[in-house]
């Protein structure tokens, strides 16, 4: 682990990598009855080796959209999604399965753990199916929370869940971590320390890293920011700095 | 249409897999108490009135010989209203086409006496004319039996004189409603004739001019039945009397009444039970249905409905279900109970004027019971949310707590993948609605081994009365006694292997005021052919002294081993004597006594003659042989009891297994109805947890596993719960069921457990590929974008 840790530290000190994800194209319509609304409007899209990105926009503005298609939750109605070569806008559910089960590590704004299991077994849950993965203790050590591993979700306040929930997310080392909302739920000194951990995570171990918010300063914690409104990219820059998390203020 | 009533009609098109399932319970439920009450009150009903209509007599008399002037001292008897004096005697009926003899009932009619009971219902042809002696209305059954008609001769032999009749009208009575040749064991219309004649001709064809040998009552509507018999004995007494019966003991009556127990015992019982388990079931089902509309209950108050509003809301939901699901079980239950109602009186109850009646009271009480449990589940589910503070329910229901479990202390719980212990804490979180989920599928296979119980308990019962008791090939039967020398010409008789004795002996047993009328038979030393089994098929030995009794019998004249019971014999000297009870013995069939043919002798006071004879035969020389006894004078029947076998099979068994296969059916669909819903709950309570592990990128199958997993442990502690529970419901029904004719004994055959539990399993695969669909297609993004 220790190793892969330098050599993500090492690639880290490289301008930013080669694209792990890419996607040209996208558009997304969804039939609501009779009513078709166009969530995506042509995105051209990629997250690079490494990279902590932060998409911003609006509620309805198809972060959150674009999010799903690459995270292989969702097709697209036209436009090409690529992964290591393969094109997943032509792959079927199964292979989509798939996708997410190796290579996608998700956290949501509402956690999603299964209220049945412990916080070790809910990360168990994931290293169960994966090929390589962390052991489940290790990994929520990794998140802090080593002395609650024996604990059900209703034990665990908001924040905790949350980093149970990134613990799950990170467990199978996967190479892309996708973040819908994730404070979205918490209050401002919870959310902050979750976001230190997903900076963290994304430092040390390299992980391509993308978060969905709606809260402008969060960006600042980003390599790059990418602004969509109306389905559309808007803007798309590089930061010349990260802010840790810590520095951030709402 | 108010918008809360439009959201009605929606939530019920949108539910419509579950609506539709949870109708055809109640309607299943509805539907076999329907169809079982109603046959069998209308056949009550249609019994009632043929009874009435056709003036059926209170009390029955036979005795030798008596003027008719003794008629009036009858009607003397206090309480008697109307006294009919006729002529009732035994005659052979030898059909051309019949190789065997049959023997019959002729009764004497007389169109101009004051007194006309047990009229005939004439089906066909017309009334006898006097001026006619050789005219006889026959008994439709016979008549259809052997398609004879109004025009048809008839060979009688009256009185040993074979003549020839004519059949001017075929005909139906009360009397003789079901009626049992001699050596009969199950009535058997094809061989059991009954003949009317005009009174001048019979009563000269027996020498009984001016005089009669039979007499039959109406009384007084509150006269002591009791008194009446008493006095009746005493006045026939000197011109050969042998005891009066009242009607509940007239032979065709109480046969029709043992049968129509028969059936009161699953009328009474199984239709309850369907009903009570469909309206158990429909109670949980919608009352989860409801606590899954938490949310919208809680916005529906938070927009400002009131309590009532909204539990009226959900109680016309579930009773729109359960009022659609009532209105099948009534059709199709008024349908099948008339169908039930005809096949019983098509073959087997001829009745004069059957009548269905569809009582509106069995479909109030039905209905009543199915919308009660329904509405009071679906009652109970909304008072828990509507109490509580909108603004809390609506928010989602909070995380489950949940244990360590006893499990988890012991070692095995490091042996369980994550999936294999979020099925475990889900089942033993719950523990409650665990076990009541598997109630009711268990009350699912129970109803199912109970609707088939019955046909195995009379496959055992042929089993052990047809193979292993009468072993015989044919028995002969003698119009009177016959010296033990018969046995030797019936052995001299080609094709005849062996032949043995065997006395039945008809008596009226009585302790203190009790008494049935029934028969002793007494059995040879090296008796062979007829075994006497009890009901666990175990053979019992007669005893040297003394007799065995029917334990049903005895419990009836309130005696018990040691006891002495007096005995009225019915034939030779008339004598009435006493005898020790030497034992008792469960029998599945009848009311007799077992001597040995020694003692019953003795008891007689006689040289041991013979009323049957069993015969083992070449099995290609049945017929050569029925011809050959049908030249006996003496002989007054033959039968085999293959025959009862095969007339067993499609009477009782035949209703039975319609019947039964009905109950089987409505038994399934309540198994598939719970089993699909259970399971659709489940899923609507998990589809959030499922649709996470979606995303984590798990497998179709992966999370399938999870819910079917769930649902199969369900099952797997519902089948021996339901097995058990089958059979506990059975010995209730059967211990319900005590009728003098039949007493089923609880035999449950592999095989109807192995169908309650395949039924369960296929229910269980085809709801699981119902909800497989649902399953594939969880809603991914929805799941992630809200709390509930």
């Amino acid at each position: 682990m220790s190793e892969r840790r330098e050599q993500a530290a090492s690639e880290r000190s490289e301008p930013l990598g080669e694209a792990v994800l890419w996607a040209r194209g996208l558009t997304k319509i969804y039939q609501m009855g009779e009513v078709e609304v166009q969530a995506l409007r042509g995105v051209d899209f990629a997250l690079h080796r490494g990279e902590l990105l932060v998409l911003l926009g609006a509620s309805g503005s198809g972060k959150s959209t674009l999010l799903n298609i690459v995270g292989g939750l969702d097709v697209p109605t036209s436009g090409q999604v690529f992964y290591s070569g393969q094109d997943l806008s032509q792959a079927d559910d199964k292979e989509l399965t798939n996708f997410r089960r190796r290579n996608i590590g998700f956290v949501f704004q509402f956690y999603n753990l299964i209220p049945s299991l412990t916080a070790a077994e809910n990360v168990a849950l994931v290293t169960d199916i994966a090929d390589e993965s962390l052991h489940p203790r290790d990994a929520l050590a990794l998140v802090g929370l080593s002395a609650r591993a024996d604990h059900f979700p209703s034990q665990l306040s908001g924040g905790e869940q949350q980093r149970v929930a990134i613990a799950r997310a990170i467990a199978k080392q996967p190479k892309i971590l996708l973040c819908d909302e994730p404070t979205g739920a918490l209050d401002y000194r919870t959310g902050i320390a979750v976001l230190e951990v997903l900076e963290r995570v994304n430092r040390e171990f390299g992980t391509a890293t993308a978060v969905i918010t709606h809260n402008a300063p969060v960006a600042e914690m980003a390599d790059r920011v990418v602004s969509l409104a109306d389905g559309r990219i808007i803007s798309d820059h590089k930061n010349p700095a990260r802010k840790s998390p810590r520095e951030l203020a709402w | 249409m108010s918008a809360l009533d439009k959201k009605l009609f929606r939530d019920l098109a949108s539910l419509r897999g579950q609506v539709i399932t949870i109708a055809l319970v109640v309607a299943c439920g509805i539907a076999s108490y329907i169809a079982m009450r109603t046959a069998y009150d209308s056949l009550i009903t249609s019994r009632d009135e043929y009874y009435e209509k056709y003036r059926f007599a209170d009390v029955f008399a036979n005795l030798k010989r008596a003027p008719r002037s003794l008629a009036e001292r009858i009607e003397n008897i206090p309480g008697v209203v109307e006294v009919q004096t006729r002529v009732v005697e035994r005659v052979l009926v030898p059909l051309d086409k019949l190789p065997r003899p049959v023997s019959g009932t002729i009764v004497s009619v007389d169109r101009h006496a004051t007194s006309q009971l047990n009229g005939l219902f004439l089906k066909e042809g017309r009334e006898l004319d006097p001026r006619h002696p050789d005219e006889v209305i026959l008994i439709d059954g016979f008549a259809t039996a052997h398609d004879l008609r109004p025009g048809s001769s008839l060979p009688v032999v009256i009185n040993g004189t074979l003549r020839k009749l004519r059949v001017v009208g075929v005909a139906l009575s009360p009397e003789f409603v079901m009626t049992l040749a001699p050596g009969q064991l199950t009535y058997d219309p094809g061989l059991a004739p009954v003949l009317w004649m005009n009174h001048a001709a019979l009563e000269a064809a027996f020498r009984l001019e001016g005089a009669f040998n039979s007499v039959t009552l109406r009384l007084e509507r509150d006269a002591s039945r009791a008194a009446v018999l008493t006095e009746l004995d005493m006045v026939l007494k000197p011109y050969g009397g042998i005891g009066s019966v009242a009607r509940d003991k007239q032979q065709s009556n109480y046969m029709l009444s043992g049968e129509l127990a028969q059936l009161d015992s699953m009328a009474g019982f199984v239709p309850y039970l369907f009903l009570g388990v469909a309206a158990l079931l429909v109670n949980v089902v919608l009352s989860r249905l409801v606590q899954l509309q938490r949310s919208s209950i809680a916005t529906l108050k938070a927009i400002g409905y009131d309590d009532r509003a909204i539990t009226l809301h959900y109680l016309k939901l579930v009773s729109v279900i359960v009022i659609g699901g009532a209105a099948l079980g009534i059709g199709v239950g008024s349908y099948l109970g008339r169908l039930e109602m005809h096949l019983y009186t098509d073959q087997f109850f001829r009745f004069a004027e059957p009548r269905y009646v569809l009582a509106p009271s069995a479909v109030i009480f039905s209905v009543a019971i199915s919308v009660a449990s329904a509405c009071f589940g679906a009652w109970f589910a909304v008072r828990r949310v509507a109490t509580m503070p909108p603004a809390e329910a609506m928010r989602p229901a909070a995380p489950a707590r949940y244990r360590r479990s006893l499990l988890e202390v012991l070692g095995v719980w490091r042996f369980l993948t994550p999936v294999m212990r979020m099925i475990w804490r889900e089942l033993s979180r719950r523990p409650l609605r665990l076990m009541l989920s598997a109630l009711g599928i268990a009350l699912g296979v129970g109803i199912n081994v109970v609707a088939r119980s019955m046909t195995d308990s009379m496959d055992y019962l042929i089993d052990v009365q047809f193979h292993r008791s009468m072993r015989e090939d044919l028995n002969v039967t003698f119009m009177n006694p016959v010296p033990r020398s018969a046995l030797s010409s019936l052995r001299s008789i080609p094709g005849v292997h062996y032949a043995e004795s065997l006395r039945s002996v008809p008596v009226r047993f009585r302790s203190a005021h009790q008494y049935r009328d029934a028969v002793i038979q007494g059995y040879s030393d090296q008796q062979a052919l007829r075994k006497l089994i009890d009901d666990h098929a175990i053979e019992v030995s007669v005893p040297e002294h003394g007799m065995l009794l029917t334990e049903k019998l005895a419990e009836i004249l309130g005696v018990r081993p040691g006891e002495r019971i007096t005995v009225e014999i019915r034939e030779g000297d008339f004598r009435e004597t006493s005898v020790t009870v030497a034992g008792l013995v469960r029998e599945p069939f009848g009311l007799s006594g077992h001597m040995t043919e020694r003692s019953l002798a003795r008891l007689l006071g006689d040289t041991a003659p013979i009323s049957t004879a069993l015969l083992t035969v070449e099995p290609n020389a049945v017929e050569s042989i029925e011809r050959r006894l049908k030249t006996f004078p003496t002989v007054a029947s033959v039968a085999s009891p293959q025959d009862f076998k095969r007339q067993f099979n499609e009477q009782s068994a035949a209703i039975m297994n319609v019947f039964m296969f009905i109950m089987s059916l409505f038994a399934t669909i309540i198994a598939v109805g719970v089993i699909y819903n259970n399971a659709r709950v489940a899923l609507s309570q998990r589809d959030r947890d499922l649709a996470s592990l979606r995303v984590l990128g798990f497998t179709k199958r992966e999370v399938a596993a999870i819910l079917f997993g769930e649902q199969a442990i369900q099952i797997a502690i519902s089948i021996p719960l339901g097995l058990y529970v089958g059979r506990a419901l059975t010995i209730a029904m059967m211990t319900n069921a005590d009728p003098e004719t039949y007493r089923l004994p609880v035999s449950i055959s592999a095989q109807t457990y192995v169908f309650a539990i395949g039924v369960t399993l296929i229910a269980a695969v085809l709801s699981a590929l119902l909800l497989r669909r649902k399953l594939d297609q969880l809603d991914l993004i929805g799941v992630l974008k809200t709390r509930e």
